[in-house]
């Protein structure tokens, strides 16, 4: 395979040599005609009917309001899955919040007076909370189609891992958060040579700062072992010979753009995967693209977070096989690929109904779906969603959110729980938060009791909640006081109970409910609560 | 097997929890003890978790230097000329180290020979970010790794905790799992007992497990131990209460917990108590040594609390943190992030002294840093093979020397 020795930031040169007519099709058409032998045509003909539908958007978009379900359940497979990839726009539906946009350069930051930096800090967390509370909006309020996109930047913020506990700046962080949103469903060569050059992965990986004399392995070990290759499929040499490549990689540091260094760079002959030359980064990053353990390993990321968790099934390695070939003979397409994975025959199988965890996003924003709950600002539920254990633009480390099982604890449980109880507690719910602070009075009128209801904070919200003080503490409760449950619109949807456990769970309640004719039987939004609180409530 | 344990297991505490939950008490079923008894580094048969291991985690970044004192160091005086502290302000362990002058509430233990001071404890290519270097320790795993397990979770799961205790760790101070995180573990978080108890009623215990579906498989799990461990608690907040005073603050009152725990006879292999605040960048020598008064208080309570319910023979303290802090003081009357960094190790059974190395301030590396002489996961070693009897190979992913710190 030739490799092209000049420093372009050439966009799609690895298509040229794998290109396929796939891409120039339309998606229906594309779907309908290259529809693969494997996938059951007839199924995909049928009607999705209400538990389709339920299926389908709880996997692509964090479930579907109502109104929702009843668009896609007379929807066919396939007519369903063309809604959803017909070309969504990627721009969010409110901008970010400015101030999480505004850059603040080090130099700026080190002429700060002291006590000025100090109440800078102190912004910092409010604004953080702020650029949380954004994305979380965006999530809850997107249409079916949108959702999706909403899910796919969730799942490249999991696989191409920064974090704003490294990264220290807000804006390269929403930045980051806006290139996932517009590659969401692109081409997967295009965001991976992207994010190569993307100011919050310069810090977090710490290209940045390296130089030829003494390059920085950071990223360029975990491009090969968590973003493109996966273990096994290099050596130390590649990871040691492919920084030297990434050299130059950098930013300026009084805007905070990206910038080409050549000083830094090594012009010397390095070796990657077998291959000669003087590479640069994006060289090297198409030497990667053309491993086929690439494809490989992006399907079986996919196929964990859309239709099961890893293990030994030999069909399910088949199918994650077949996938694979789609994103590679699309040459990366992600919405062929997604495509082919939503028409696959395991997506849609039983016995792979109810086989993931929620994640909290999934249990905070899906709960707000499904249940059609108003909430005007989501800025507590940023905080719920920490608490839970998965604090957006922070995930714990490189290899992000391990996800499945491990979201659950008898701590996380316990908080998802009570997080349910709270908010399906009945009309009444929201009673003792506003009292909290007392509409009227001020925060700061009510420090006899503070101490209390700080406690309460720390309860609902987590730590950090507990920590919110000021303006912001106000706002933060009465936030919460303004979400609203309305149970009748779901309640007239799903008049008996059977039906609506096909509208919020995917397998059947561990606890079954009495049936209908008992006097104790719940009714109402205690029916609603009851099958939050099962078992199989967490269950996607 | 040990007669302590044996009479502990029959005594009178355990009659609150049988009674309250009908269920066997710890250490009583008797297929389940040691099949010899012995000393504590010749383990044999199943793991020793009648003795309790209990965690300190200093949050944010000790500063060892200041904590053990190399006061003697003229080099220690020149990096702090401001921070260091003299002579006379320290209390003498050894010619060339002392303990800062508000843990004085350790000196009993000291004398006692039941505090172990191990110096320089680190690992190698250390990491500088709180989050990452808190991995590495909390998932012992080396500094070019990413594990996402616990590697206490990996022990419990290699050798798991009798059924009838109400958990394997709890977390006292802190709201993550740390070295508990993981799919094998039953862990639970007490920041607040009473909060727990009330959540607990809205675990489901008893589902059926479905094979075919681990994550169900696995959810159940989780409802059926919280719901085991309520069950323990509920027995223990009706035990008759501690004689021993317990310090006031986050801290004080996490032992409190600890201890009434202990005493109830409810069942746990290790707990993990935080105290937070160590990372000092400015104004470090009023913050550390309010830190440092609680963290010895705490100590000396906790060893009277366990004490009181005949446990501290059985117990094993240890304290870690991500890291210690540099030598070199910054402009802030603070210290930034460092590496190696002394750690106490106490209990009963523990032959107290100064172990590992004095710190090399005159090996500091490229970023002025210390150097470090023990690698943590000796300290794991010692708790894995010595005191519970677990081989620590598997666990820890290599072979680590254990350090001969049980007497």
């Amino acid at each position: 395979m030739p490799i092209d020795h000049g420093f372009s930031p050439g966009r799609r040169r690895w298509l040229n040599r794998t290109g396929t007519g796939l891409l120039a099709l339309p998606l229906g058409a594309s779907l309908g005609l290259a529809a693969p032998a494997w996938a059951a045509r007839r199924e995909n003909d049928a009607v999705l009917g209400e538990a389709g539908a339920r299926h389908l958007l709880a996997r692509t978009g964090f479930g579907g309001r109502p109104a929702d379900l009843a668009a896609y359940a007379g929807l066919t497979r396939v007519a369903a899955v063309d809604r959803l990839l017909a070309r969504p726009p990627t721009a969010p539906l409110h901008a970010p919040p400015a101030d999480a946009l505004e850059y603040v350069s080090p130099q700026r930051l080190k002429e700060m007076r002291e006590e000025d930096r100090k109440a800078f800090q102190q912004e910092r967390f409010r604004v953080g909370a702020e650029m949380r509370a954004w994305w979380l909006q965006e999530m809850i309020e997107a249409d079916p189609s949108r959702a999706l996109v909403e899910r796919m930047t969730l799942f490249w913020h999991n696989h191409f891992v920064s974090s704003d506990q490294k990264v220290h700046a807000h804006s390269f962080m929403v930045r980051q958060n806006l290139l996932f949103r517009e590659n969401a469903l692109g081409n997967f060569g295009d965001l991976l040579h992207a994010v190569g050059k993307d100011p919050a992965m310069l810090v977090y990986l710490d290209g940045a700062q390296s130089r030829r004399e003494s390059p920085n392995e950071n990223f360029a070990r975990e491009v090969m072992e968590l973003f493109t290759l996966g273990r096994g499929h290099y050596q130390e040499g590649d990871i040691r010979e492919a920084a030297r490549a990434f050299t130059g990689w950098s930013i300026e540091p009084q805007t905070g753009e990206f910038r080409w260094r050549p000083f830094f760079h090594d012009t010397g002959v390095k070796t990657v995967l077998g291959r000669s030359g003087n590479f640069d980064g994006d060289q090297v990053l198409d030497i990667l693209l053309a491993q086929p353990a690439c494809a490989e390993f992006i399907a079986a990321k996919l196929w964990q977070d859309f239709v099961a968790p890893p293990g030994d099934d030999p069909a399910q390695a088949r199918a994650i096989q077949r996938l694979a070939a789609v994103l590679r003979d699309s040459g990366y397409d992600l919405r062929a690929t997604l495509g082919a994975l939503l028409l696959s025959e395991a997506f849609w199988a039983p016995q792979n109904r109810g086989r993931l965890v929620k994640s909290p996003v999934d249990l905070v924003a899906g709960t707000v779906r499904t249940l059609d709950v108003t909430v005007p600002d989501a800025l507590p539920l940023a905080f719920i969603v920490r608490n839970l254990g998965q604090d957006l633009f922070a995930p714990p480390n490189v290899r992000g959110w391990p996800g499945g099982e491990a979201w659950i604890n008898s701590t996380s449980l316990l908080a998802r729980k009570a997080f349910l109880e709270r908010l399906l507690r009945g009309e009444d719910f929201v009673e003792p938060m506003r009292h909290f602070d007392g509409q009227q009075a001020r925060y700061d009128d009510a420090t006899p009791v503070m101490k209390r209801r700080t406690a309460q904070l720390r309860e609902a919200f987590g730590q950090v909640g507990g920590r919110m003080d000021g303006d912001a503490r106000f706002r933060l409760v009465a936030a919460w006081s303004a979400v609203r449950v309305d149970s009748s619109r779901l309640l007239d949807r799903f008049p008996d109970h059977r039906g609506l456990e096909a509208a919020l769970l995917a397998v059947p309640p561990v606890n079954p409910l009495a049936a209908g004719g008992m006097n104790d039987a719940p009714t109402g939004l205690a029916l609603i609560r009851a099958l939050a609180l099962d078992p199989a409530y967490q269950l996607l | 097997m040990d007669r302590r344990s044996f009479l502990f297991g029959l005594g009178a505490a355990s009659l609150t929890v049988l009674s309250a939950t009908s269920r066997a008490a710890p250490q009583m079923d008797s297929s389940r003890m040691p099949a010899s008894g012995g000393a504590p580094d010749m383990p044999r048969g199943s793991p020793h978790y009648e003795r309790l291991l209990v965690l300190v985690e200093l949050k944010g970044g000790n500063d060892g230097l200041n904590m053990v004192v190399p006061y003697a160091d003229p080099r220690y005086a020149a990096l702090r000329p401001r921070l260091g502290l003299k002579r006379e302000q320290v209390l003498p362990l050894s010619e060339a180290a002392g303990l800062h002058n508000a843990l004085e509430p350790l000196l009993p233990l000291w004398r006692d020979r039941q505090l172990a001071v191990v110096q320089g404890v680190g690992y190698p290519d250390p990491d500088l970010s709180h989050f990452r270097s808190i991995d590495i320790w909390e998932t012992a795993s080396g500094a070019h790794e990413t594990r996402s397990d616990g590697w206490l979770a990996r022990a419990f799961a290699k050798a798991p905790v009798p059924a009838a205790f109400a958990a394997d760790g709890v977390v006292l101070g802190a709201a993550d799992m740390g070295p508990f995180e993981g799919p094998g573990s039953r862990a639970i978080a007490l920041a607040n007992a009473d909060q727990f108890l009330r959540q607990a009623r809205l675990a489901q215990p008893g589902g059926e497990a479905a094979r075919a579906n681990p994550a169900l498989a696995h959810l159940l799990k989780v409802e059926q131990d919280v719901s085991t461990a309520a069950n323990h608690l509920a027995g223990a907040a009706s035990a008759s209460p501690l004689k021993t005073a317990f310090p006031g603050g986050p801290f004080g009152q996490a032992v409190k917990t600890a201890c009434q725990l202990v005493a109830s006879n409810a069942g746990v292999a290790c707990l993990r108590i935080t105290l937070n605040g160590f990372d000092t960048h400015q104004n470090q020598a009023g913050a550390q040594a309010g830190l440092l008064r609680q963290l010895g208080e705490g100590l000396a309570a906790l060893r009277a609390g366990l004490a009181e319910s005949g446990r501290w023979n059985d117990t094993l303290v240890m304290t870690y943190a991500e890291f210690g802090r540099r030598p070199k003081e910054n402009q802030s009357g603070g210290t930034d992030h460092g590496t190696a960094a002394p750690h106490f190790v106490l209990g009963g059974r523990v032959a107290g002294g100064l172990y590992g190395a004095e710190p090399a301030l005159d090996r500091l590396d490229g970023n002025g840093n210390l150097p470090f002489a023990v690698d943590f996961r000796q300290l794991y070693a010692t708790a894995l093979d010595n005191w519970w009897g677990i081989p620590s190979r598997d666990i820890l992913g290599g072979r680590f020397a254990s350090l001969p710190l049980l007497a």
